[in-house]
């Protein structure tokens, strides 16, 4: 998520903490005043809540103001909702001018149910797409895990998995595969429409079990991987666990695995062994006219409109 | 070709796009004679299903005939005539094999999008959002019809159209909603939502052997249909409708509950219904479910409550002690269509049902965003609209 996005989240939650604090005051020092204008002064039970209600709005400001906004907001909201609820029962009862008054101040919340929810949102988002990524990097490695559970038998998906030059047909990054006894040469789609290549080995191979491989020693994009094959319990098929290691270096390497990676990387796995799965059962990938091929599950901006293709 | 595209909250537009492709060796493509508008298309239009963009062809209940296929279908040739059912499915998967057929596991290419949202993937769904496959939908000239060698039915000729079409998806709807309740000899069902959806679960209630079942709406219109198939009819505008199934079913509750409304119920008490509208509207919670916490109330101990009103996302005030202290048990699903195809062709020759007492309008496709707007707005007597290309 970008600088930009994450500023403007603050902002908002500032905004809406100061609102917080405005109003609680008002509500403290002024429960009458409060009372009248929302239509609910006929009510002694009405009068007594304003004063808490104001209380814990300085909750929110406090939350908000104070470097906690996601937690602000997620209790603003919760706070709405209490206060439609409120205001829902007070519409019911009431008629004239008070009804309309109520009418009103629940017009009022709606709309800030309306900004706290889309400011939570904004919050939430940014701190998702914050973490993990950020942190492995500064680790220096980064390492992926998938599984899925295929409807063939053992042997079939081992020996489909065992010929690396299949997997172009299933890994969207994958443009090429070429082997020679235990070695192979990737060719892989790199950012801004480069290849990024490498040879690698295969370490370790169990038939029916296991296959691992490691990039050799000199690759510019050092890497390794391996995946498991295990029987599903009552006759589910096989089941498939994939592990891919990329060690992540400084400078220019870095941020070419960086790119190549993208933005959520255990996602472009799960795709991958989702597809590994359409053509071990069906037979080919299956497509639609939607889904861009090789890009990413999240990034919903590069799907295209469900329309035929011309 | 000309098809229904959606354009944004409320606005559909016909509009000139590229004849489809074949695009996997499974396909076929289908030039399109009968489709039709479908609640759940209500849902899109308003805008509650997320992932929707602007352009996407709309409709999932279609039926024509074959014009090309790939080289992999061998059942299916050219000048076929076929109902295509709403939920794409490979056949091949655990869940196909199963005759989980809206759950198959191969045929959403966006299951990543759709885990975000509910934890795992559904089945792929024509005109149903990107979430759920991001494919073309039906309300077109043309479509491509993924797994064609496992979906579509062939349909003799001397069949016409207006009899067969919804077995693409409410014929089944409404049967599996019913078949969800169990039904036993002397078990009295009510169904929430006097729609389409709900009448084809009326008629199919009865036909599995209910001694009673009750329609709940608010539409006279469509009440005096529900009549038609059969059913004792509540206006729950006029009567308050927990005293009225009491009153019924002397104190016990129906044996099973139908919920044939889904996320947009309507509710009596304008306060409460402003409540739900409002945390709609800001996403607080996506379902406005009156009904199907109306059903779990009234439904009796021990009893079924078979939910087949589309839901998309997050509950309010869910009743979850009623179910769990009472004992209840809750089905749902978007249909499983491919599994009731052929039995329920079958009934359709036998005479069992002729599904096309619910047509109320037949439009010609241009005319699709006339039709969507009578049928949202329940205006001209609308129950059920179909267009022709
Ligand atoms: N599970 C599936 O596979 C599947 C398939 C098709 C349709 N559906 C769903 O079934 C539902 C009905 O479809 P339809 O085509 O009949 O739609 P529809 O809009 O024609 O019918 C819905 C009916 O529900 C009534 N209603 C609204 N609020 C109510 C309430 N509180 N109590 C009782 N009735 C109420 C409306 O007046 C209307 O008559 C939709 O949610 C649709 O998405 C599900
Ligand atoms: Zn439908
Ligand atoms: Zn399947």
């Amino acid at each position: 998520m970008s600088e930009r996005h994450d500023a403007m989240s603050d902002r908002m939650a500032r905004t809406l903490g100061w609102a917080s604090l405005a109003l609680g005051a008002a509500q403290l020092a002024a429960p009458r005043a409060v009372a009248r204008i929302s239509g609910v002064d006929d009510s002694p039970a009405a009068r007594a809540t304003i004063p808490l209600v104001g209380l814990r709005e300085l909750l929110h400001a406090v939350a908000l103001l104070g470097g906690q906004p996601a937690m602000g907001l997620w209790t603003r909201l919760a706070g709405d909702s209490a206060d439609l609820t409120s205001l829902a029962g007070a519409m019911s009862g009431r008629t004239g001018w008070r009804r309309r008054r109520v009418v009103a101040v629940a017009g009022a919340v709606i709309a800030i149910t309306a900004v706290d929810a889309y400011a939570a949102m904004r919050i939430r988002r940014s701190r998702e797409q914050g973490h993990g990524k950020a942190e492995q990097w500064a680790r220096g490695v980064m390492g992926l895990h998938a599984a899925i559970t295929v409807k063939r038998p053992r042997p079939e998906v081992y020996r489909f998995w065992h010929d690396f030059e299949n997997f172009p047909r299933f890994m969207v990054h994958v443009k090429s595969v070429r082997t020679s006894e235990d070695l192979s040469h990737w060719k892989v789609r790199g950012p801004m429409g480069k290849t990024v290549e490498w040879d690698a080995e295969t370490v370790e191979d169990h038939r029916d079990e296991l296959i691992a491989w490691c990039s050799a020693k000199s690759s510019f994009v050092p890497n390794g991987g391996s995946v498991h094959f295990t029987d599903a319990p009552g006759g589910r098929g096989t089941e498939v666990r994939v592990n891919l290691r990329y060690h992540v270096p400084g400078g220019k390497a870095g941020s070419v695995i960086a790119r190549l990676l993208g933005e959520h990387p255990e996602q472009q796995v799960r795709d991958d062994l989702r597809r590994f799965k359409q053509v071990m059962e069906t037979g080919e990938v299956v497509r639609s006219e939607g889904r861009s091929e090789g890009t990413r599950a999240l990034r919903q901006a590069l799907e295209r409109r469900a329309q035929p293709v011309a | 070709m000309k098809a229904n595209c959606w354009m944004g909250r409320n606005t559909v537009e016909v509009r000139e796009v590229p004849d489809p492709k074949i695009l996997n060796s499974r396909d076929a493509i289908v030039r399109i004679t009968s489709t039709a508008i479908c609640g759940s298309d209500l849902h899109l239009y308003d805008g509650y299903v997320p992932t929707m963009k602007k352009g996407d062809i709309l409709g999932h209940e279609f039926m024509g005939e074959v014009v090309d296929v790939g080289p992999a279908v061998s059942n299916l040739r050219i000048g076929d005539r076929v109902v295509v059912p709403f939920p794409i499915a490979c056949g091949n998967c655990t869940a196909c094999d199963h005759d989980m057929y809206s759950l198959c596991e191969n045929s959403n290419p966006n299951a990543g999008l759709a885990e975000k949202f509910m934890g795992h993937s559904p089945a792929g769904i024509f005109g149903y959002s990107h979430m759920l496959g991001g494919y073309p939908g039906g309300q077109a000239e043309y479509a491509r019809v993924p797994f064609a060698d496992v979906g579509p039915i062939k349909i003799e000729n001397g069949l016409p159209d207006e009899k067969v079409l919804f077995l693409s998806d409410i014929l089944p709807t409404g049967w599996m909603g019913a078949e969800m309740c169990d039904i036993t000899p002397g078990d009295v069902i009510a169904v929430w939502g006097a729609g389409p959806v709900g009448q084809f679960a009326i008629a199919s209630a009865y036909l599995m052997g209910a001694e009673r079942v009750i329609a709940i709406d608010r539409f006279p219109y469509r009440l005096r249909i529900a009549e038609r198939v059969g059913a004792e009819t509540l206006n729950y505008e006029e009567v308050d409708v927990q005293d009225a199934l009491l009153d019924i079913t002397a104190g016990r509750g129906p044996d099973a509950c139908i919920d044939a409304v889904g996320m947009e119920a309507h509710y009596g008490n304008p306060a409460v219904y402003a409540y739900d509208r409002t945390k709609q509207a800001a996403r607080v919670e996506t379902d406005r479910p009156y009904a199907l916490r109306e059903a779990i109330m009234a439904c009796r101990n021990g009893g079924t409550v078979s939910v087949i009103g589309v839901y998309a996302g997050f509950l309010e005030k869910f009743p979850m002690g009623s179910l769990m202290n009472r004992s209840l048990t809750l089905k749902s699903g978007q249909c499983h269509v491919q599994r009731y195809l052929k039995p329920l062709l079958q009934r359709i020759k036998n005479g069992d049902i002729d599904p096309s007492f619910v047509i109320t309008h037949r439009l010609p496709l241009q005319d699709a965003p006339r039709g969507y707007d009578l049928f949202k707005n329940k205006t001209d007597d609308c129950n059920k609209v179909i267009l022709s290309a």
